[in-house]
Order: C-alpha cells, then structure tokens, then sequence
C-alpha cells in the first residue's frame, strides 16, 4: 500500500488521544476493581445508599468512609449511570 | 532499544496479573477505542465515556476467555462497537425522532481506524523525535509554535522536519513485511 504525506497526515490526525482522566481510570482498574464491586453490591442491597450515590456519589461515599480517588468515581459513575 | 512487546505477549503478561502490562495495554488501545465511539458512532463525551470504561472492565474480566491473544484489537473493536450500537439505541427508546444507527457507515470508518491504528503503531517504533514531533502536530492539533516551544526548536523548522519524519514513517510502513508486533499489524 502506498502512504503519500496527505494520506499519512489523514491518518495519523484520526487518532487523537483519549482524555486522560478516562485513560488512567481505565489503567487503573485492577487496583479498585474489589471497591469498585463491593460499592456496587452495597448499592443494589441498599436503596438509600444507591439513591445518595446516584444523586452525589462523593458525597456518597464520603459518608460511609470510602476513600475515592478519580479513577474509582470514573469506574463507579458508569456502572451506577444505568441506575 | 528493546522492541515493543507484541499484543499477544501484553495479553499473556495481563492475564499472569502483569499491572504495568494492563497500563501498556490500556494505553495501547486507548485511542483506537475513543476514536470508534466518537468518530465512528459519534457518541456524546459522556456516552462515549461509559463505553471506553465499560470495554476495559471488560477486557479486564473477559482475558481468560479470548479464543486468540493476537486477536485483542478486533476483539476490542466489536466489544466497543456492540457497546455503542447498545448505548445509541438505549438512547433512541428515549427519544425516537433521532436519526437510525447508521451501522454501514461507522463499520467504514472502523476499517479506516484500523489502518490509522497500523500507522500509529509504525510511528511508535520510530524514535523519539520523529514520534513526538508528528504525533503533537497531526494527532493533538498543536501549532507549529508550540510544538517549537514544547521541543526547544525553532518554530521555522517543525515544517521540514515533520516532512522528514513523514518520510521515515512513509519508509516504515511501505518497507514492513507483514511480522506480527503491535496492535494494527496483521
């Protein structure tokens, strides 16, 4: 296959760099994976907890003495966003 | 330099519970995946943020089942595009005056990604220099003034130089003969 410099300035613009943030919460998935799976179940036992999580989930989390970092509201904001 | 582990060798470091091989992976794949659900789908931010998590959770969950290590990146590319088509029509139940998926088109633009994914790979065993000056200009947009100042090189020069490093990556992909490294070559 044949790459002028056009075709290659196409291709190489197509990927961009994902947000950051998304990317180290991505990275850092095995590390809060068992929180992430404990607040979860926490939250489909408890439906208090789970409407205080879903309204402000570090407000949320604060309360019950949960320590979160960035990449756990990421990871924990798209699985509660179904709720 | 050593060479860039291929897919399969970060998919067999992951599964053995390899953390720095999850990041390389994640970091690998990071834009090809963004690049489907907004180009190819054109998710809102946040719709394409819950896929791109949701593909890496399940990534992560699934690495013990993959029929093939070498097959991560399609694996990745249907897991992302199904994860989409699933959040684009969860979105059309709420609001049903909004435009059909239009499944055709997004898969054009995946095989597309997947040639820029080839590229970028290529890019990624060039050096150091060539690799960041073309990757600021073409793929984060930056002007030729930044890039001079990000570099310490006057900005007169980025042009020619970006020129010379297109023709190195140029060199690269048409010189390749078809080996199995990183993601895009197969």
């Amino acid at each position: 296959m044949s790459y002028d410099h056009e075709r290659l300035a196409q291709l190489l613009a197509a990927l961009p760099p994902a947000p950051r943030g998304w990317v180290e919460a991505a990275q850092e998935l095995p590390l809060v994976r068992p929180r992430i799976d404990e607040i979860v179940t926490r939250a489909e036992a408890d439906a208090e907890f789970r409407a205080r999580a879903v309204t402000d989930l570090e407000a949320a989390l604060a309360a019950e003495g949960y320590e979160a970092d960035e990449a756990l509201l990421r990871a924990l904001r798209t699985r509660l966003r179904s709720y | 330099m050593s060479a860039l582990p291929t897919d399969a060798q970060l998919v067999a470091r992951c599964r053995g519970g390899d953390h720095d091989a999850w990041r390389a992976l994640v970091e690998r794949f990071s834009r090809y995946v963004h690049a489907i659900a907004t180009q190819a789908f054109r998710l809102a931010d946040h719709d394409a943020e819950d896929v791109f998590q949701e593909v890496f959770a399940r990534t992560y969950e699934h690495l013990d089942r993959l029929r093939s290590d070498e097959a991560i990146r399609p694996w990745l590319a249907q897991l992302t595009r199904r994860l989409c088509i699933d959040r684009l029509r969860a979105g059309r139940r709420e609001e049903p005056a909004t435009d059909p998926i239009e499944e055709g088109a997004a898969d054009a633009e995946i095989e597309r990604l997947d040639e820029a994914l080839l590229v970028h790979d290529a890019l990624t065993s060039l050096g150091e220099g060539c690799r960041e000056i073309l990757d600021r200009f073409f793929a984060r947009d930056e002007s030729y003034r930044a890039i001079g100042a990000a570099l310490d090189i006057p900005p007169g020069t980025v042009a020619s130089r970006i020129s010379r490093c297109l023709d190195k990556l140029r060199a690269k992909l048409e010189g390749r003969n078809g080996g199995s490294a990183p993601s895009g070559d197969r």
